[in-house]
């Protein structure tokens, strides 16, 4: 099957061959990936983090549903936790989400984090892309807000919202250091609970704390997900970001900046893959190796020379 | 007051244990101790742990004579196909000395869809009766006369509207409300947690709870207005402990919905009654009987302030363990079945369905839910296991078993207390959560062999034959329902149910109308359960399950 | 191709709430080093053939206790060809009685597992079909 030809023609099977072809570093994903370039950079990019179980998943569905309302198609991409111990996962998201499975103008993907550092992020970003050159106008990005490398992936959004809900307790300090300084928007999610607003004077003064340099002032707002409730004013701050953004020219620098990250893993990643094979994998760097064990040489020299030789190459 | 003989005849006991293991050593997949004395039991005073039976806190029974005087109610849970075939089923279970009826409905029925509805192909009648409409409840009650037996529905999203059928047939009959015996399941929590025939979201399902509680309270007041089930939670996968505290959460929610709605404790608390599950441990199972009505008394004498008796007493419906029966080898099951019967009567239950053997296949033939029906009969008249009141009170091991079962209970209780009760707590994952960590683990350790099942891991048969003249629903079931709704919506009068269906959805967006008087008035026009469904789904919206894995 | 794993979707058609043995073969499909795609209960063919298509898995496995397997399981695998889903491996698990396996594995469910069965062997069954 043609995977270019069909995502560009919206196939849906060939949007979620692509996305295999990249979550399993096929062969051919790179060739997938440079034909689609040209076709992305459409898409407005939503990220969506918080702690598990803060119905993220709900809130997704509900701003999905408000985005058909108006028209536009939606790409979901749900990412969940791999399990450390079998390399399984369990993606569990879509239950929430089941009501528009079946709607033409939504697609929806779960993605398994598969303990892969840092490549995580540049599958899920390519996996947007995907999606992006599908036809998809908006794209949500959902992760739970607790690695470093789910941080990673919203960072690439063009708006980043953190759902948080009350009663957590000390999880909003374990994971204050890590999501709220991305979070364009806040959400306290279930606000019919108490502590709503202990949870909101918290985050104001977080980002009291966190000294704001830019003209956007992170709006709060607070949602019953499962009742719909809430959700229109979430749907105005997003626009309202979005707006912000263009106006400001910040959209330009946020992406320059997401391009430039991206390109810089990806020299980064190949000059990884390139020193495997061509240093790593050599009988030369055993006896290196066991040198450096004799201590008859340091580390610190052999890195420099190493450096050296492959630059000249 | 240590007992010093007893510590030192315990002392000899052990060295002729350790003796004993050097030579042959036990069985390693023991979860209990190896004997019970005195010393298990030392908090037991027979005043307070148990008392007489038919008084607080009832752990010997809710009845001063229990079987003695009269059998537990024999009612076997049946319902297939249509209700002109099912009707034929009940008649031969009353005629061959069931003494109760207990109807099975099918998924759509549950869920509230009409069987001509797209949702439901391939489901009319396969798991229960199909009902649309008073004609259908009609023909299921045909020649059954209401006034005298008592009949238990597994019905809860819509229990409203099948008890307002039941009500409407009676009246055909000639028989007023207020002479109606029966129970409705009536119990939307466990459908969250465990069952998954909900409806309508948390808050719309307990005022309709709520109001039929209020209705039953004022005209109906024979009638159980919930069965606040176990049976399903334990069949998911529970511990016995589990089963009965995530039961009883729901059911302290159950009051507190009611006493916010303004009912005095004492004017529905009686009309409360549970169903447990009888599993395959038989003396767990007694244990777990006894701790229950233990803890409920407590729970409504103390924290709620219940003053009559039947305020206090936990009456239960019994159904032997669906998920114990194997499809290997299925006439074991029979022997299953009886030693589950036996701990449900040891365990005090007010009425007991006993499964077929040939269930973990298809639904039961005549043939095997005879034998069903026979185990309860022969349990009752020929084992003398209901000769005395609580058999097994006084047992150092059961003793012991229901103290651990009761603390086990209370602590459930006390962590759902604290994450805010039974709805919020089934919102957040906790009770699912525990109750898929019980299953996974059950099924693991019959998978490694640690837990034995008799022909399916151990004492397999190569050999096996299928069985045959297992029970078939007939395709066609569908089809014919079809027919009958689409000629049914041709003859009734149509302008009569639409005000009736206009009436009820007027009345649902207002939360202080009770919906029961609006839904009688509807189901009398004909107005099928589906279409009452839908307009009180287009007021209250539809329950969304999360993701507990 | 290192990162290659086995996706499967686990999923209930049809109206039946009980889930305890979806759920319970979800874990051990996971436990097995599986991506496991849960949706819980009441789906509709159609929803469970679109799941299986957007997440591109290898194996759909239904669950099914009501006795509508004989309506709802040859559904599902026929919109999946129609759907161009031809390398799907479809399994099925539930009350089905052995009278109707035949049929349902003429219909395309590659293997049916009756109440009893080990979850290991469906892992087994799995990786030895899937293509």
């Amino acid at each position: 099957m043609d995977i270019v030809k069909g995502v560009l023609d919206r196939s849906r099977l060939a949007a979620a061959k692509g996305i295999t072809a990249v979550e399993n570093e096929y062969p051919e994903a790179t060739g997938i990936m440079q034909a689609l370039y040209p076709h992305t950079g459409r898409a407005y990019i939503l990220g969506i983090t918080g702690p598990p179980g803060a119905g993220k998943s709900t809130l997704t569905d509900k701003l999905a549903k408000e985005y058909r309302k108006r028209g536009k198609t939606v790409g979901i991409i749900a990412v969940d936790p791999t399990s450390p111990y079998s390399g399984g996962a369990i993606l569990g998201d879509r239950i929430r989400m089941m009501d528009i499975a079946m709607d033409e103008g939504v697609f929806i993907r779960s993605m398994a984090t598969r303990g892969s550092l840092g490549g995580l992020s540049q599958k899920t970003a390519d996996a947007v892309k995907v999606l992006d050159a599908f036809g998809c106008d908006i794209i949500i990005i959902e992760t739970v807000g607790v690695g470093q490398s789910e941080v990673d992936i919203v960072k690439t959004a063009d708006t980043t919202m953190v759902v948080l809900v009350p009663g957590l307790g000390d999880d909003i300090q374990a994971i204050k250091a890590g999501i709220l300084e991305i979070g364009d928007l806040f959400t306290i999610n279930k606000a019919d609970r108490e502590g709503v607003e202990k949870l909101h004077i918290e985050i104001e003064m977080m980002l009291e704390l966190s000294g704001n340099k830019t003209g956007w002032k992170p709006p709060i707002n607070r949602t019953i997900a499962s009742e719909s409730e809430g959700v229109l004013s979430v749907m105005d701050s997003i626009e309202a970001h979005a707006k912000y953004l263009k106006e400001s020219d910040e959209l330009k620098t946020r992406r320059a900046e997401s391009i430039k990250t991206e390109l810089l893993a990806m020299i980064a990643e190949r000059i990884r893959r390139h020193i495997n094979k061509t240093v790593a994998e050599t009988r030369d760097f055993e006896n290196t190796i066991l040198r450096l064990q004799q201590r008859e040489i340091d580390p610190y020299s052999i890195a420099d020379d190493i450096l050296d030789k492959i630059i000249k190459q | 007051m240590a007992n010093e003989k007893l510590l030192e005849g315990l002392k000899a006991y052990n060295a002729a244990v350790e003796k004993t293991l050097a030579k042959s050593p036990e069985r390693t997949n023991l979860e209990v101790n190896r004997l019970y004395t005195p010393l298990d039991i030392e908090k037991f005073d027979y005043e307070t742990s148990l008392g007489f039976p038919g008084s607080y806190p009832f752990t010997r029974g809710v009845q001063p004579t229990m079987y003695r005087g009269r059998f537990w109610t024999m009612r076997m849970y049946a319902g297939f196909a249509t209700a002109a075939e099912s009707n034929k089923r009940y008649r031969l279970l009353l005629e061959r000395g069931g003494s109760g009826l207990s109807c099975a409905f099918d998924l759509p029925t549950q869920i509230g869809y009409d069987s001509d509805d797209p949702i439901a192909e391939g489901e009319v009648g396969k798991v229960g009766v199909a009902i649309d409409s008073l004609e259908d409840m009609e023909v299921l009650f045909d020649q059954i006369p209401l006034g005298k037996v008592s009949t238990s529905m597994t019905i809860n999203a819509p229990a409203a509207i099948l008890l307002a059928m039941y009500i409407a047939v009676a009246e055909k009959q000639g028989v007023p409300a207020d002479q109606l015996n029966g129970t409705i399941q009536n119990d939307i929590l466990k459908e969250y947690s465990s069952r998954g025939t909900y409806i309508f979201p948390p808050g719309p399902s307990m005022r309709l709870i709520t109001n039929i509680f209020e209705y039953c309270s004022k005209n109906v007041p024979r009638w159980n207005s919930i069965s606040i089930s176990g049976y399903h939670i334990r069949e998911a996968g529970a511990t016995a402990a589990q089963e009965i505290a995530f039961t009883i959460a729901d059911g302290i929610a159950y009051v507190e919905a009611a006493l916010k709605a303004g009912m005095d404790i004492d004017d529905f608390a009686g009309s409360l009654s549970f169903f447990w599950n009888a599993h395959n441990n038989v003396l767990e199972e007694v244990a777990k009987f006894r701790a229950s009505r233990r803890v409920w008394s407590k729970l409504m004498k103390e924290r709620f302030g219940a003053k009559k008796p039947k305020s206090q007493m936990l009456r239960v419906h019994t159904q032997t363990a669906g998920s114990m029966l194997t499809a290997q080898q299925p006439d074991n099951n029979i022997v299953r079945v009886a030693l589950q019967t036996a701990a449900a009567v040891m365990g005090g239950t007010q009425s007991l369905h006993t499964n077929s053997k040939d269930e973990a296949l298809a639904l039961p033939s005549e043939a095997s839910v005879t034998i069903a029906l026979r185990t309860q009969q022969i349990v009752a008249e020929e084992s003398g296991l209901a000769d005395v009141v609580d058999p097994l009170g006084g047992s150092y091991y059961v003793e012991a078993l229901t103290d651990k079962i009761e603390a086990e209970c209370w602590d459930y209780i006390k962590k759902i207390d604290e994450l805010g009760g039974a709805p919020v707590a089934i919102e957040k994952g906790y009770i699912q959560r525990e109750i898929q960590e019980s299953a996974y683990k059950w099924q693991m350790q019959v998978e490694k062999g640690e837990r034995v099942i008799v022909g399916v891991n151990k004492y397999i048969d190569k050999k096996e034959v299928p069985p045959k003249d297992l029970l078939r629903v007939d395709a066609s079931v569908g089809e014919g329902q079809k027919k009958r709704l689409a000629a049914l919506r041709a003859k009734r009068d149509n302008a009569a149910v639409n005000a009736a269906l206009d009436a009820l959805e007027a009345g649902a967006k207002d939360e202080k109308v009770n919906l029961m008087p609006l839904i009688l008035t509807a189901v009398k026009t004909y107005a099928t359960e589906g279409e009452i469904c839908k307009r009180l789904r287009k007021v209250f919206g539809e329950y969304k399950a999360i993701s507990t894995l | 191709m290192a990162e290659k794993r086995i996706r499967v979707l686990v999923a209930k058609p049809g109206l039946d709430g009980h889930d305890r043995g979806a759920k319970v073969v979800a874990r051990a499909l996971r436990d097995a080093g599986f991506e496991v795609i849960y949706t819980g209960i009441r789906l509709t063919p159609e929803q469970i053939v679109e799941t299986a298509l957007q997440e591109d898995v290898n194996v759909v496995a239904l669950s099914l206790l009501s006795g509508a397997h004989n309506t709802l399981f040859p559904e599902v695998t026929k919109l999946l060809k129609e759907k161009g889903l031809n390398d799907v491996l479809v399994i099925g698990g539930g009350v089905i009685p052995d009278a109707d396996i035949p049929s349902l594995k003429a219909a395309g469910i590659a293997d049916i597992y009756t109440p009893g069965t080990p979850t290991g062997k469906i892992v087994e069954f799995i990786k030895a079909n899937v293509k």
